[in-house]
C-alpha cells in the first residue's frame, strides 16, 4: 500500500489517465502537492471552525440566564458534543496538519512528502469524515454523548447519534493515522543533505513527536471505536454491564488516546512559537537542545498520565498516587519550554508583529493553563474540580489560549510564504487584542464559576447556585461576543489581504530557517535546488556572519558564508534576494535553463554536484485516485452506522478497487519532470 | 418545553441585569451555594487546605512568570530604526538546570502531602454509618441498611458521624441499563463516580447541621442537568427521630392493608379515610403507579430485609422531603418565592406536584418511551405509561390527595 | 520520487520505512484488542467458555500460516536472485497457505456460532470474534496484496530487479504471522476459568 509511483516505462491500462492539471478546480481535486493539500486543510478548518463556533453560541446563550429554556436539553447536549468534537478533531488537529503539510517539506528541504498520494488520501478522508459526522444533522442524529462518549451511556442512547460518533471519528482517525505514517517517513527520510536531527527546526521536531503520538495513540481509539460501534449498532457486549462488560475499559482506552491527544494538539503550536519567537527576537531559540528533549519528554510522559482523567472513576489509591505524580512531573518539561521561550526574547531585539504578539500571548495564556493543570494533580481536590467549569477553564487555556494562539501566530507568520502577501498589521493587532480580551473574558470567569460549584455538561444553569455563578456565566457569554467580533476582524483581514494585501517579498521577517529561502508564494517545486544544510538556522547563517570582534553583520548578496567577507549593509531588515534561489523574479517567464542556471550558480551555497546529475526535477504527478478511493468511506460509513451489509460490502469493494486503481496508475508520460514553463508562463 | 410558572419564577430573580450582579459581587464577595471553597466536614476540609496552599504557590509562580514575560517584552522591544543584531546566544546550561530543578522541588513539596491524603481518604473511617447510594437516570436513591429506610434526592445524615457511601448505578432494578453518574456534595466531600456493575465508596461527614446542595457531576444523558441532590445534616437526636418516622408505614396504606380481598375488589374505602384519598389509593394501583414506585409501605420497616426495589422513588414518606423530581422542583413553597435558596414553608406546592403527575415529561426532559423516566398521564398526549387515554384531571386530583397523606 | 532517483536520509526506501512505521501502529492496534480479550477471558455470561476451542485444529491452521512466512522468505530470496519463476511459485504458495488459514478460520467461526458462541453473547465472545476477526481481515488483505504482486510480475509492473516490492509485502505478511503467534498463545494456550 505504500507504493507511491510505478516505473515510468509501464504501459498498464488504467481506468483514468493520469491528470496533469496543476491549476483550477481540477488542480485541487487531483493534487498531490503538499502545499495545496495544506491550503485545503486550512479552508476546511475555517468552515468547521464556524460550525464549532455556532455550537459554542448555543451553549453560551443557554447559560446566560439561570434555569433558561432557550434550547432544550437534547439540543444543548448535541451542541456541546458537537462543539467538542469539532474543535478537537476538525479544527485544532487538522489546523496542525495544515502546517505539517505546508511546512515540513519546506523546513527539511524536500520537494514533497514521502507519499504524496497518501497525503491527498489523508486530506480527503479527513474531509469526508468531518462531513460524515456533520451529515448526522440531516438524520436528526447529532452525537449527544459528549466528545468522550463514555460507555455505557453512549451505547444506550436511543437513535443513531452515537453510531455517527463512532464511525465519524473512526474515519477522521484513519486520515490522521495515514498522515502520521507519511510525516514520520518524510521527516526521517527526506531531509536535505546536512539536515541532521539536531539541526532540524523545532517545528519539525515537535511535528515528529506529534506524529509519533498519533501513530501510537490512534490505533487505541480505533479499537475503542470499533468496540463502541459494535455495541451500538451490532449488539456486541464490550461495555455492557449486564453480561459482565466493563464500562471502565472504554475510559482506559479513550484516555490512553485522549491524553496524548492533548499533546497532539499543543505540540504543533509549541513548534510554531519556537519558530516565531527567534525570528522576531533576532536571536536563535534559547536552549534548542533542551527544547527538543522537553518536547520528546512531554511525548513520552504524555502516554503515562491518562488515568488522571479517571481519579473519581474506578482507579484505586495506588493508581491515584502514581498518575497524580506523573501528572505533576509533566509540568517540568513544560516549564522548561516556557522559560526557554522567555529567554529567547531576553537580550533580543523583539519586534512585536501580530505573529509575535500571538506567540507571546501563547506563552502567557498557556502558563495559566499549566498552573491550573498542576492543581488537578492534587488528587484529593481533583475530586472536587473534575467535571466542573474549573476544568473547562483549564483546558480552554491550554487548547485555545495555547494551541489556537500558537496556530494563529503561525497563520500570521506564514501567510506571506503561502500567498506572497502580508496580512494587514493594523487589523492584525485589533484581532490580537480583541482575541486576548475576548478569550480571557470567556474562560477566565469559568475558573470562578467552577470553584463555586457549576458542573459542566449541564443544559440548565441552576438558579440555586447563586447570583455570582450567574454573573460569571454572563461574563463568559459576553466574552464569546467579543471573540466573535474578533474572528470577524480576522476573516475580513484574511480575505482583503488575500485579494489586495501588500506584497511581502520572499523573506519579510528576516527569518532563520530553510522555508524562507524559497520565493513567496512557494513555487511548485519548493526549491529550485535542494540546499545543503550546514547549520541549525541555515538561512540566517547564510545571511549573517559573525566578525572576529563578535559583531554580527549581514553577508553581502552573492557571497556565501564560507568565503564571503562580512560587510556592513544599511538596512538588514529587508534581505530579499540575498544569495539564494529566491532571486528568481516572479514576473519573468523562467525557462528551465534559467532556473537551472540559477541553482547551479555559485552564489547559492548549495551543492554544485547535485544539479549536475539530473537537470530535471521530479515532482509527483497529480492523481484522482486518492479522492476516488476515499469516497468509499461514504458507503462504508453509512453501512456501519445503519447496520446495512450491502453498503458495507459496497464500501469495502470501492476501497479495494480504489487501491488497485492507485497502484496501477501510470505516471503521466513525458510529464513526469518539472517543467518551469508550465508553472511560470 | 412547557413548565409551569413556579419554575419560571426562579428565572426572574436570576435574570437580573449584570450591573446589579456586579454590585452584589462586590458587596458579597465570592459566594455560592454549591461552592467547593467552603468545606463543612473533614473529608472536604483537608483537600481544600491543600488546594489553597497550592493556589498560593501557583499565584506566586503566575506573578513571576507573567511579570518576566511583560518585563522581557518591554525591556527588549525593538525600537524604531534599531537594526542592530543582538548577540546570538544559543542557551545557558546553568539556567536550564535552574528552571528544571526549582519547579521539580516545588512539585515534590506538593506531591508529598498529596500522596498522604490520597491514602488517608481511601480508608474506611472508624465508626462509619453505611448508606447505599443508587444512581438512576435522573435521580438519586438512598437506602439505610441499618434501619430499612429508603428515600430519594435528599440524603439525610447525622452531624459528626462519618458516613460511608456504598454507591452503584441501577435502572429498572437491573444494573444493565444503568449509566455512569457522579455523586457530589461539595461542602462535604469530593465527587465519586457511580459505575454500573461496580460498587464505589465515598466518605463524607458534616460538622454542622444544614442543607447542602449537590448535583450529579458525570454526564448521564438527556436530563443530566436535572439530576440534583441534597445532603441534609441533622443533629443526632433529630436524625434518630427522622429514622423512626421513616420506619413507620403510611397510615392510609396500612388502613387499606386491613381490608379483605373482596373489599379491595369492590374498591371499598376504610373508615376514617377520606373518599377522595381512597379513590386515589385505588388509582395508584390501577393507573400502574406501583409498577415503578413500588407499594407504599403498609408495615413498619426495620432492616435491609425490608427494602422494596423500585424503578422510581419510594413515595411512602414523600412529604418528608422538601424537593422532588431530582430535586429540581420544590415540593414545599419557599418563604421568598423568588429566591431559589430561601427557607421552605410548610405549604405544599400542590400546583407543581399536579403538573408533574399529569405530564412529567413536559416538566423535565425524559424518555419514558425508552424506559427512562415517568410517562405522561395527560389525556391526548403520547401516553407511554401503558394507560390508554391517560387520566382525567379529577383522577389526577385524587392521586394527589392520596400523595398528600404520605408524610 | 522513486528511490533510484534520490537517496534518502536514513538509507532506507521510503516505502519500506513507511511500512515499518505503519506496523508500529499495528502493534498498538492488536495490543489494545488483546488487552480487551484478556480482560474478558472469563466474562462469558453463562455462555460457552474457551473450552469450545479445538486446539489441535487451530494448531494445524496456525502451523500452515507460520509456514507461509517461510515461503514468503523464499519468494523474496528468489526475487532478489531474479528468479521470477520461483518467485511466482512461492508467492502463490504463500497466498494459498493464507487462504487455507482464512478458510479454516471461517469454518471455525461457523462451528463456534453453531455451538452458541456468538459475538453478541458475552464480552468474551465479542472480544474473541473481534480480535481474531480483525486478524483474519489482515490476512485477507495480505492475500490480496500477494495475488496482486503475482499478477503484476506478468504485466511487467513488477520486474525482476525490483525485489523491494516483494520485501515490503513480505514485511507486512511476517507481521501478520507474528501477531498470530501472540494471539494464538493468548487465545488458545492461556487457561481460562
Amino acid at each position: 500500500m505504500a507504493t507511491t509511483t510505478a516505473p515510468p516505462q509501464t504501459r498498464s491500462r488504467s481506468l483514468l489517465s493520469r491528470p496533469t492539471a496543476l491549476d483550477g478546480l481540477k488542480g485541487y481535486l487531483a493534487t498531490t502537492d503538499h502545499k495545496k493539500i495544506g491550503i485545503m486543510y486550512f479552508w476546511s478548518v475555517l468552515v468547521f471552525f464556524f460550525f464549532g463556533g455556532v455550537a459554542s453560541w448555543v451553549i453560551r446563550a443557554q447559560l446566560a440566564a439561570a434555569e433558561n429554556t432557550l434550547v432544550n436539553e437534547e439540543v444543548y447536549n448535541q451542541a456541546f458534543t458537537l462543539h467538542g468534537l469539532t474543535m478537537v478533531f476538525l479544527v485544532v488537529m487538522p489546523l496542525g496538519a495544515a502546517f505539517f503539510n505546508y511546512l515540513i517539506p519546506l523546513q527539511i528541504g524536500a520537494r514533497d512528502v514521502a507519499f504524496p498520494r497518501l497525503n491527498a488520501f489523508s486530506f480527503w478522508t479527513f474531509l469526508f469524515g468531518g462531513l460524515f459526522l456533520y451529515s448526522s444533522l440531516f438524520f436528526q442524529a447529532v452525537p449527544n454523548g459528549g466528545w468522550f462518549g463514555y460507555a455505557p451511556l453512549s451505547t444506550q442512547i436511543p437513535g443513531d447519534n452515537m453510531a455517527f460518533y463512532a464511525v465519524g471519528l473512526q474515519i477522521v482517525g484513519i486520515a490522521s493515522l495515514s498522515a502520521a505514517v507519511n510525516f514520520i517517513t518524510t521527516i526521517l527520510n527526506m531531509r536535505a543533505p546536512g539536515m541532521e536531527f539536531m539541526r532540524m527546526p523545532v517545528f519539525v521536531w515537535m511535528s515528529l513527536v506529534t506524529n509519533f503520538l498519533l501513530l501510537f495513540a490512534l490505533p487505541i481509539i480505533a479499537v475503542a471505536l470499533f468496540m463502541l460501534n459494535g455495541d451500538v449498532v451490532f449488539g456486541t457486549q464490550f461495555f455492557q454491564p449486564a453480561t459482565g462488560g466493563d464500562p471502565i475499559l472504554w475510559q482506559h482506552l479513550f484516555w490512553l488516546f485522549g491524553h496524548p491527544e492533548v499533546y497532539i494538539m499543543i505540540l504543533p503550536a509549541m513548534g510554531i512559537v519556537s519558530e516565531v519567537m527567534p525570528t522576531f527576537s533576532r536571536k536563535p531559540l534559547f536552549g534548542y537542545t533542551a527544547m527538543v528533549f522537553a518536547g520528546v519528554a512531554i511525548g513520552f510522559i504524555g502516554f503515562g498520565v491518562w488515568a488522571h482523567h479517571m481519579f473519581t472513576s474506578a482507579v484505586g489509591p495506588i493508581g491515584r498516587v502514581a498518575f497524580g505524580l506523573t501528572t505533576m512531573f509533566i509540568a517540568v518539561p513544560t516549564g522548561i519550554k516556557i522559560f526557554n521561550w522567555v529567554f529567547t526574547m531576553w537580550g533580543g531585539k523583539v519586534r512585536f508583529t501580530t505573529a509575535m504578539l500571538f506567540s507571546v500571548g501563547f506563552v502567557s495564556m498557556f502558563t495559566i493553563g499549566g498552573l491550573s493543570g498542576v492543581t488537578h494533580a492534587i488528587v484529593p481536590h481533583d475530586a472536587q474540580q473534575t467535571d466542573t467549569y474549573w476544568i473547562v477553564a483549564h483546558f480552554h487555556y491550554v487548547l485555545f489560549g495555547g494551541a489556537l494562539f500558537g496556530l494563529v501566530s503561525g497563520i500570521y507568520y506564514y501567510f506571506p510564504k503561502v500567498t506572497g502577501k502580508l496580512l494587514n498589521e493594523t487589523l492584525g493587532k485589533w484581532h490580537f487584542w480583541t482575541w486576548l480580551i475576548g478569550f480571557n473574558l470567556t474562560f477566565g470567569p469559568m475558573h470562578m464559576s467552577g470553584l463555586l460549584g457549576q458542573p459542566r455538561r449541564t443544559a440548565v444553569l441552576p438558579g440555586e447556585l447563586g447570583p455570582d455563578v450567574l454573573l460569571y456565566n454572563q461574563l463568559s457569554t459576553a466574552g464569546v461576543a467579543v471573540l466573535t467580533v474578533s474572528a470577524l476582524i480576522f476573516l475580513f483581514n484574511f480575505i482583503t489581504s488575500l485579494r489586495s494585501g501588500e506584497a511581502s517579498g520572499d523573506d519579510p521577517w528576516d527569518a532563520r530557517t530553510l522555508e524562507w529561502m524559497t520565493p513567496s508564494p512557494t513555487p511548485y517545486v519548493n526549491f529550485y535546488e535542494i540546499p545543503t544544510v550546514t547549520a541549525r538556522d541555515e538561512f540566517w547563517e547564510r545571511k549573517y556572519a559573525e566578525t572576529e570582534d563578535g559583531v554580527v553583520r549581514p553577508v553581502p548578496m552573492g557571497a556565501s558564508q564560507d568565503h564571503g567577507e562580512p560587510v556592513p549593509v544599511g538596512d538588514t531588515a529587508t534581505v530579499e534576494g540575498t544569495g539564494n534561489a529566491s532571486a528568481v523574479p516572479d514576473d519573468i517567464a523562467v525557462t528551465e535553463d534559467v532556473a537551472l542556471a540559477k541553482v547551479t550558480s555559485d552564489d547559492h551555497g548549495g551543492n554544485p554536484d547535485a544539479a549536475d546529475d539530473d537537470h530535471h526535477i521530479h515532482m509527483p504527478d497529480p492523481s484522482y485516485w486518492p479522492l476516488i478511493m476515499c469516497a468509499g468511506f461514504i458507503p462504508l460509513g453509512y453501512g456501519l452506522t445503519f447496520a446495512a451489509p450491502t453498503l458495507i460490502v459496497l464500501g469495502a469493494l470501492w476501497l479495494m478497487i480504489g487501491m488497485f486503481g492507485w497502484i496501477l496508475e501510470p505516471l503521466a508520460e513525458g510529464d513526469d519532470d518539472y517543467d518551469p514553463d508550465a508553472v511560470h508562463a | 418545553m412547557r413548565r409551569i410558572p413556579s419554575r419560571r419564577s426562579r428565572q426572574r430573580r436570576t435574570a437580573r441585569g449584570i450591573g446589579l450582579a456586579v454590585m452584589a459581587l462586590v458587596l458579597a464577595g465570592c459566594s455560592g451555594e454549591q461552592t467547593m471553597l467552603d468545606p463543612k466536614g473533614p473529608f472536604s476540609q483537608d483537600p481544600d487546605t491543600l488546594f489553597k496552599y497550592v493556589l498560593i504557590v501557583a499565584a506566586v509562580v503566575f506573578v513571576f512568570v507573567q511579570g518576566l514575560i511583560i518585563f522581557t517584552s518591554w525591556r527588549f522591544r525593538r525600537k524604531d530604526g534599531d537594526n542592530d543584531i543582538p548577540e546570538q546566544v544559543h542557551g545557558n546550561t546553568a539556567l536550564e538546570i535552574v528552571w528544571t530543578v526549582i519547579p521539580l522541588a516545588i512539585l515534590v513539596a506538593i506531591a508529598i502531602p498529596t500522596v498522604r491524603q490520597v491514602i488517608a481518604l481511601a480508608e474506611e473511617p472508624d465508626g462509619a454509618m453505611v448508606v447505599e447510594v443508587i444512581g438512576h437516570r435522573w435521580w438519586w436513591e438512598y437506602r439505610y441498611p441499618d434501619s430499612g429506610v429508603i428515600t430519594a434526592n435528599e440524603l439525610v445524615i447525622p452531624v459528626g458521624t462519618p458516613i460511608r457511601l456504598e454507591m452503584r448505578a441501577e435502572e429498572s432494578g437491573a444494573p444493565d441499563r444503568g449509566v455512569l453518574h457522579s455523586f457530589w456534595v461539595p461542602a462535604l466531600a469530593g465527587k465519586q463516580d457511580v459505575i454500573p456493575g461496580r460498587v464505589s465508596t465515598l466518605n463524607m461527614q458534616a460538622d454542622e447541621p444544614g442543607r447542602y446542595l449537590g448535583q450529579c457531576a458525570e454526564y448521564c444523558g438527556l436530563s443530566h442537568a436535572n439530576m440534583r441532590n441534597r445532603a441534609v445534616a441533622l443533629e443526632p437526636d433529630d436524625f434518630e427521630a427522622w429514622v423512626a418516622a421513616q420506619q413507620q408505614p403510611s397510615e392510609v396504606a396500612a388502613a387499606f392493608a386491613g381490608l379483605s380481598a373482596a373489599d379491595l375488589e369492590a374498591e371499598v374505602v376504610p373508615d376514617g379515610i377520606d373518599q377522595e384519598v381512597g379513590r386515589g389509593y385505588y388509582l395508584f394501583q390501577s393507573a400502574n403507579c406501583v409498577a415503578c414506585h413500588g407499594q407504599i409501605n403498609a408495615e413498619p420497616v426495620a432492616s435491609a430485609d425490608d427494602f422494596v426495589a423500585s424503578q422510581g422513588p419510594n413515595l411512602t414518606h414523600l412529604l418528608s422531603r422538601r424537593e422532588f423530581a431530582g430535586a429540581i422542583f420544590d415540593l414545599y413553597e419557599r418563604e421568598d418565592p423568588d429566591d431559589p435558596n430561601a427557607d421552605f414553608t410548610d405549604q405544599v406546592d400542590v400546583e407543581q406536584l399536579t403538573a408533574w403527575v399529569t405530564n412529567a415529561p413536559s416538566q423535565k426532559a425524559m424518555t419514558p418511551e425508552d424506559g427512562v423516566g415517568m410517562p405522561s398521564f395527560e389525556p391526548g398526549t403520547d401516553n407511554t405509561g401503558g394507560l390508554a387515554g391517560g387520566l382525567p384531571p379529577e383522577d389526577i386530583d385524587a392521586v394527589i390527595a392520596y400523595l398528600l397523606t404520605m408524610e | 520520487m522513486s528511490a533510484a532517483v534520490e537517496e534518502t536520509s536514513m538509507g532506507i526506501d521510503n516505502r519500506k520505512l513507511g511500512m515499518w512505521v505503519f506496523l508500529g501502529s499495528e502493534f498498538m492496534f492488536f495490543g489494545a484488542f488483546i488487552t480487551a480479550y484478556l480482560l474478558y477471558l472469563n466474562t462469558t455470561a453463562g455462555g460457552p467458555t474457551g473450552e469450545i476451542f479445538d486446539i489441535v485444529y487451530t494448531s494445524i491452521s496456525s502451523f500452515v500460516l507460520l509456514m507461509s512466512s517461510l515461503t514468503m522468505v523464499l519468494a523474496h530470496n528468489a526475487h532478489v536472485h531474479g528468479d521470477m519463476r520461483r518467485m511466482r511459485l512461492w508467492i502463490l504458495a504463500t497466498a494459498l497457505q493464507g487462504l487455507v488459514f482464512v478458510g479454516g478460520q471461517a469454518y471455525e467461526f461457523t462451528k463456534f456460532v453453531n455451538e452458541g458462541l456468538v459475538p453478541t453473547g458475552s464480552p468474551f465472545a465479542s472480544a474473541f470474534f473481534v480480535l481474531t476477526g480483525f486478524h483474519g481481515i489482515h490476512v485477507t488483505v495480505g492475500i490480496i496484496l500477494l495475488l496482486g504482486l503475482w499478477s503484476y510480475t506478468h504485466t511487467g509492473k513488477v520486474k525482476s530487479d525490483q525485489p523491494l516490492k516483494t520485501e515490503i509485502i513480505g514485511l507486512y505478511w511476517h507481521f501478520v504471522d507474528i501477531i498470530w503467534v501472540i494471539i494464538f498463545v493468548v487465545v488458545y494456550l492461556i487457561p481460562w476459568g
